[in-house]
């Protein structure tokens, strides 16, 4: 058995204690360890992606228990592609944080973000479902401390409306387990989809019921309207770098859509015929269009930023939602831009925060360092509206093309055009009043001491800032080869037996009665394969 | 007993939802903790309602009760009693911060007095 799959899990669980139990007073140690921590996950997730990307499915059972018995971690595709966008993604941010000293406003800042990892590493990684739920709320938990890292009324006000959001969605998907649970007696991802196959058309009730259940989670997580009004404040008011980190946990509800939706519930089931696919489309749509008119009408920039993720996030549903393979491979490459671009834009808003009062779209005396910061916020600006020449336009496209097809191909094109032009002027008014109205202002001597309270930035927040825009640009030039590889995982979310018959098939403690005979006949190779 | 099950479960989700409905902080607190009372009560029963018989394989018992969901209530009450610590810390922290528990935003004009403050 291969046991480098469960190690993007075990790395972080294990450095996080490390951290606070070793070196809880000493900043600079904390720092080596976590940096040395993400390039770990960075190599090590580069290695599984690597590994995965012949169509390899990767086991591991723990306590060599067999499945659907034992918990099993599943590395496939999609998986290990997803993990290794997190650990990327956490690389710059984790400079940003410390570039910015923002891990020094308050204790335990690296200690929380290894655990986030580990949460968002397990939630893409877990083979059933109820270890999905354990590790979304390792990610919650973390992301509690996370988010009121460094306190101030604001942030704790929404730290409360943010927890307990996520409670209430914690509680719902509890109930929809608990009816899968009831109606098929498994939990298992592979073992259900095997089940609700087997499930007679007139005693359908409870799966169909489990079903929108654990759509409507899913759409929590992913801020798909109407479930949608947590994010604002929360991605507003949480600390910059956390913000950033936070742009792929709503890909985390993408990912747990994509993997149910196609795997246990795939659209051309009998049971739950057209159930999720009539209502995600058009909750897609109209989340993209709240979205983009959000960046319209804000008022604050962190708030621009916040509704533009609410609207990429629609984008990537509506990619999704069409539940065909080229959907999917359009989704996948536009959740990766949108990641990158979401991060980007909270961190150039920090940046700009440095050296404001606030960051009301009011005109205010010019910033330090205000051509740079201002760049900056013009490509990230034009990444998430997709606009040429970067990778948001491509995915744009690819969305467009996707949608062809589909039966609203005309509804689903006017929104997405409509809704990009808008935010376009959103973007376009947010920025100008921000960066080029402030040298009509002559700056205020009694005003601008006192308004400069944080440090101004450091090399290191711009070269986080700029490798992550280098990022964008990497894939944007190498597109097609980016989308070859999404197409390639589409097609393996969409033929699901060979995963399916890695989980159950492969022996361990425990197997199926019926296949027993089969684990006798690979008795030997388990023997020998225990050595690697 | 399945109406009795049935019922309880209704009862608290019901008031459950009620009480998450609420403005101020603490009874949105207890609103989530009878949510997650109803929801470990409906886990156990997920694995069908039985009583007397055994969870574990023994000679001479043909009739067993499914163990796996309450391994899984369990999961769930410890995770629940966690988060429930952690959000009456956070509200409480808040509480303390701003002398006011509503949950919802701020109006527009008191947040426009607290950015000028």
């Amino acid at each position: 058995m291969n046991h480098w799959i469960i190690l993007p899990i075990v790395l972080p669980s294990l450095l996080a204690p490390f951290i606070v139990l070793a070196a809880r007073y000493h900043i600079g140690i904390q720092r080596v360890l976590s940096v040395a921590g993400v390039l770990a996950l960075i190599v090590l997730n580069l290695a599984l992606a690597w590994q995965a990307s012949d169509g390899t499915i990767t086991l591991y059972q723990l306590g060599d228990w067999a499945a659907p018995f034992g918990i099993v971690v599943v590395g496939d595709r999609l998986s290990t592609m997803m993990i290794l966008l997190t650990a990327v993604l956490a690389f710059f941010v984790l400079l940003y944080a410390i570039g910015s000293g923002w891990d020094q406003r308050g204790r335990h800042f690296h200690a929380l973000y290894q655990f986030q990892l580990m949460g968002i590493m397990g939630a893409f990684l877990a083979g059933d479902l109820f270890n999905l739920f354990v590790f979304f709320e390792v990610l919650l938990i973390a992301s509690y401390g996370l988010m009121i890292h460094a306190g101030g009324n604001a942030r704790l006000r929404a730290g409360v409306q943010y927890v307990l959001y996520n409670l209430l969605g914690s509680t719902l998907f509890l109930f929809a387990l608990g009816a899968i649970y009831a109606q098929t007696g498994t939990l298992n991802m592979a073992d259900l989809a095997e089940r609700v196959q087997l499930i007679s058309a007139d005693d359908t009730v409870g799966i169909r019921l489990a079903a929108v259940l654990l759509l409507l989670v899913f759409a929590i997580k992913g801020a798909v309207m109407p479930l949608h009004f947590w994010l604002p404040s929360s991605y507003a008011e949480a600390p910059a770098p956390v913000a950033a980190l936070f742009a792929i946990m709503t890909k985390v509800g993408a990912y747990a859509i994509i993997r149910v939706y196609t795997m246990i519930f795939p659209p051309d089931l009998a049971v739950t015929d057209g159930l999720h696919t009539s209502w995600l489309l058009i909750a897609a749509l109209v989340s993209l269009a709240i979205g983009m008119v959000g960046v319209l009408a804000a008022r604050k920039l962190d708030r621009v930023v916040a509704f533009s993720v609410i609207g990429s996030m629609g984008m990537v549903m509506v990619a999704i939602a069409l539940f065909t393979p080229a959907g999917i491979a359009a989704a996948l490459y536009y959740m990766v831009h949108s990641t990158l671009a979401a991060a980007i834009l909270f961190l150039v808003v920090d940046l700009t925060r440095a050296g404001r009062k606030d960051l009301a779209l009011t005109a205010q005396p010019p910033i330090a360092g205000a051509a740079l910061t201002a760049g900056l916020f013009f490509v990230g600006a034009i990444a998430m509206a997709g606009l040429p020449p970067l990778s948001g336009f491509i995915g744009k496209l690819l969305v467009l093309d996707a949608s062809f097809t589909s039966d609203i191909a005309p509804w689903v094109w006017g929104t997405i055009l409509i809704s990009s032009l808008i935010s376009v002027v959103g973007f376009g008014r947010a920025g100008s009043v921000v960066y080029w109205k402030a040298k009509s202002l002559a700056p205020d001597p009694e005003v601008a001491p006192e308004a400069d309270p944080a440090s101004p930035p450091t090399a290191l927040s711009y070269a986080a800032v700029g490798g992550l825009i280098a990022l964008l640009v990497a894939h944007t030039a190498f597109a097609g080869q980016v989308h070859g590889y999404t197409t390639t995982t589409a097609a393996q979310l969409f033929a699901p037996e060979p995963y399916k018959a890695v989980v159950l098939d492969t022996p361990g403690k425990l197997t199926r009665p019926e296949d027993k005979e089969k684990a006798d006949a690979y008795g030997d190779d388990a023997k020998d394969g225990e050595d690697h | 007993m399945e109406f009795l099950v049935a019922s309880a479960i209704g009862i608290l989700t019901a008031a459950g939802i009620y009480l998450t409905l609420r403005l101020r902080t603490f009874p949105v607190i207890l609103g989530i903790a009878l949510l997650t009372y109803a929801v470990n009560v409906f886990l156990f029963a997920s694995g069908r309602l039985m009583t007397g018989n055994p969870p574990i394989l023994r000679d001479g018992v043909d009739v067993y009760t499914d163990p796996l969901p309450q391994a899984l209530v369990l999961t769930a009450i410890v995770i629940s009693f966690g988060m429930t610590a952690v959000v009456v810390m956070i509200g409480l922290g808040a509480f303390l911060g701003a002398d006011d528990d509503h949950v919802d935003d701020p109006k527009a004009d008191d947040a426009a007095a607290e950015d000028r403050s």
